[in-house]
């Protein structure tokens, strides 16, 4: 049997694991079981490399094979030798092949967890700054000019904080 | 602090107190971060790796809770150093393998762990006694909160914490308990539990070993998945998950004693006649005897002071820490072997005999016997 990393030796270590109540079964080659730390006692490599190679098949589905990241210059075929990705931007560049496997792989697409603070106010502001381009609309569609002229002002005054 | 520091005093979550620490050896909470628009670790030039290093370590060392503490690019350390961190709990195998471009932070108490440009560019990691989730939680949310205002995190408003493996995505949180299950594993219902937890999406798996198999009877459970749940949905569903693993262990050993106390007695008197005597003793075995005696010594039968004595057996008694302080520069397997039972024999030896009065053999006390 072959290894299911390097697909070049032969496998002489056998895992299973269950998740989500389906068995999944991995077939390494000595190098590459001690590469992913498979026996590690901090023991999270064993489920990323687990997810990580059902990951590797499913992304080639989305998105044309020539795909390249122009940020770090990553493509398919490296995602699927590593099952890794390149940098943050190939979750946008690689995203239609992505949403299918990151389906499969979690409880939901939407992160609802924590985010940094600036991160945060800076959504907010833009969450705001919309609402009040629909109160804008709206005075200036009921001729009501001076509201129109006032939120015109308001929303000039978030654009400015976010952009510094 | 310096390396010897970190040898001559282990962490806290081996010789703290914690809820539940009978059963619940320890808790373990990992972020992973990385940096915007950056190459990944393992897709970054080593120039490239380097530079991040140097805008990430200040920074890192700068966190109040690494006040005093440790910090060292992986070259500087010996693969037997980098081996004790792995024993120790403090780094992960992966890092371990890691050299230029990498460094590993640690707090002076030993509960907070940095790994830089391990497989993302940051992996905290807080671990405590007991069942302590939400305490490591909140370990890891500060040094989070310090760092978020100083390092540009890769962050997708609708993925979260973008990371290496899609599988981190989101949270990027792996939180996770190593528990002792001996009573479980004797009575032959650790599979059904390893099953049912495995059905909500919570892994089990042994500690040490391969697969199925758990040396000293420790296994580790934690979430699978990191995106779509907050943190606390996370952690609460492990808790949860957790305080029923830790009811049923100890119903197991309710029963063991009401029905077969007669085996346990042997098993424990085994243990303890074993590693009191053995000249030689290969690691498995040693992992599986301690577990016994870890058994007995939250049954009563041992003194207090068992306890730690057999729980820092468990690290002492690995190749690395077996290694530290011999002059030949790599023992066989036979004089490990050799070299863990002098260790094991020292410390047993100070151990008195199993109180046995603590625990009434029923009138059928040899009930069903066990071929094993
Ligand atoms: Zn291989
Ligand atoms: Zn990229």
């Amino acid at each position: 049997m072959r290894c299911d990393v390097c697909q070049k030796n032969d496998a002489t270590v056998y895992l299973t694991q269950i998740v989500e109540g389906k068995m999944q079964k991995v077939n390494l080659c000595e190098h590459c079981a001690k590469e992913k730390g498979v026996s590690d006692p901090t023991g999270f490599a064993m489920a990323d490399l687990l997810l990580g190679l059902g990951a590797t098949q499913q992304i080639e589905h989305g998105g044309q094979p020539a795909q390249k990241c122009p940020v770090c210059g990553f493509t398919q075929i490296d995602f699927k030798k590593t099952g890794r990705l390149g940098c943050s931007a190939c979750y946008d560049t690689f995203a239609d092949g992505l949403a299918n496997l990151l389906k499969g792989m979690h409880k939901g697409l939407k992160h609802t967890g924590k985010m940094p603070a600036h991160l945060s106010r800076r959504y907010a502001m833009a969450d705001r700054v919309k609402s009040l381009e629909t109160d804008l609309q709206k005075a200036v569609k009921n001729e009501n000019y001076e509201d129109a002229a006032r939120l015109r002002d308001e929303i000039q005054k978030i654009e400015h904080e976010l952009q510094a | 602090m310096t390396f010897d520091d970190i040898v001559a005093h282990p962490g806290q979550w081996l010789r703290g107190d914690g809820p539940h620490d009978k059963i619940v050896v320890s808790s373990r909470i990992r972020f992973a971060r990385n940096l915007k628009d950056r190459p990944f670790p393992g897709w970054a030039k080593k120039a490239e790796r380097l530079k991040i290093l140097g805008e990430i370590q200040d920074h890192v060392a700068a966190i109040p809770a690494m006040d005093d503490g440790y910090t060292a690019p992986l070259q500087d350390l010996t693969a037997l150093q980098k081996q004790i961190l792995v024993e120790r709990h403090l780094v992960s195998r992966e890092h371990a393998s890691k050299s230029a471009g990498s460094a590993v932070v640690i707090s002076h108490d030993q509960q907070l762990s940095m790994m830089i440009n391990e497989e993302d560019h940051l992996r905290m990691q807080s671990l405590l006694p007991g069942l302590q989730l939400r305490e490591a939680y909140k370990i890891n949310n500060e040094a989070d909160l310090f760092l978020e205002d100083r390092v540009p995190y890769a962050f997708h408003p609708d993925l979260g914490y973008l990371t290496a493996c899609p599988t981190n995505v989101g949270t990027g949180l792996r939180a996770s308990a190593m528990v002792h299950l001996p009573a479980l594993v004797l009575a032959e219902q650790i599979n059904q539990i390893v099953n049912s937890v495995g059905k909500i999406g919570l892994a089990v798996r042994g500690l040490y070993g391969e697969g199925t198999e758990a040396l000293g009877n420790l296994f580790q459970v934690s979430n699978q998945t990191t995106l779509g749940e907050t943190e606390e949905e996370i952690i609460d569903r492990l808790v949860k998950v957790i305080e029923q693993v830790i009811e049923h262990e100890q119903n197991a050993r309710q029963t063991l004693l009401e029905r077969r106390a007669n085996m346990l007695l042997d098993q424990i008197g085994r243990a303890y006649g074993v590693l009191g005597h053995a000249r030689a003793i290969a690691s498995k075995e040693a992992l599986n005897l301690l577990s016994v005696m870890k058994l007995g010594a939250d049954l009563g039968l041992f003194p207090e002071s068992t306890q730690l004595a057999v729980d820092e057996l468990f690290m002492t008694t690995q190749p690395a820490h077996l290694q530290l302080g011999e002059k030949k520069e790599k023992l066989s397997p036979e004089e490990r072997d050799t070299l863990r039972a002098d260790l094991v024999r020292a410390k047993v030896k100070k151990i008195p005999e199993p109180d046995i009065a603590k625990v009434k053999p029923a009138a059928n006390g040899n009930g069903k016997k066990k071929d094993k």
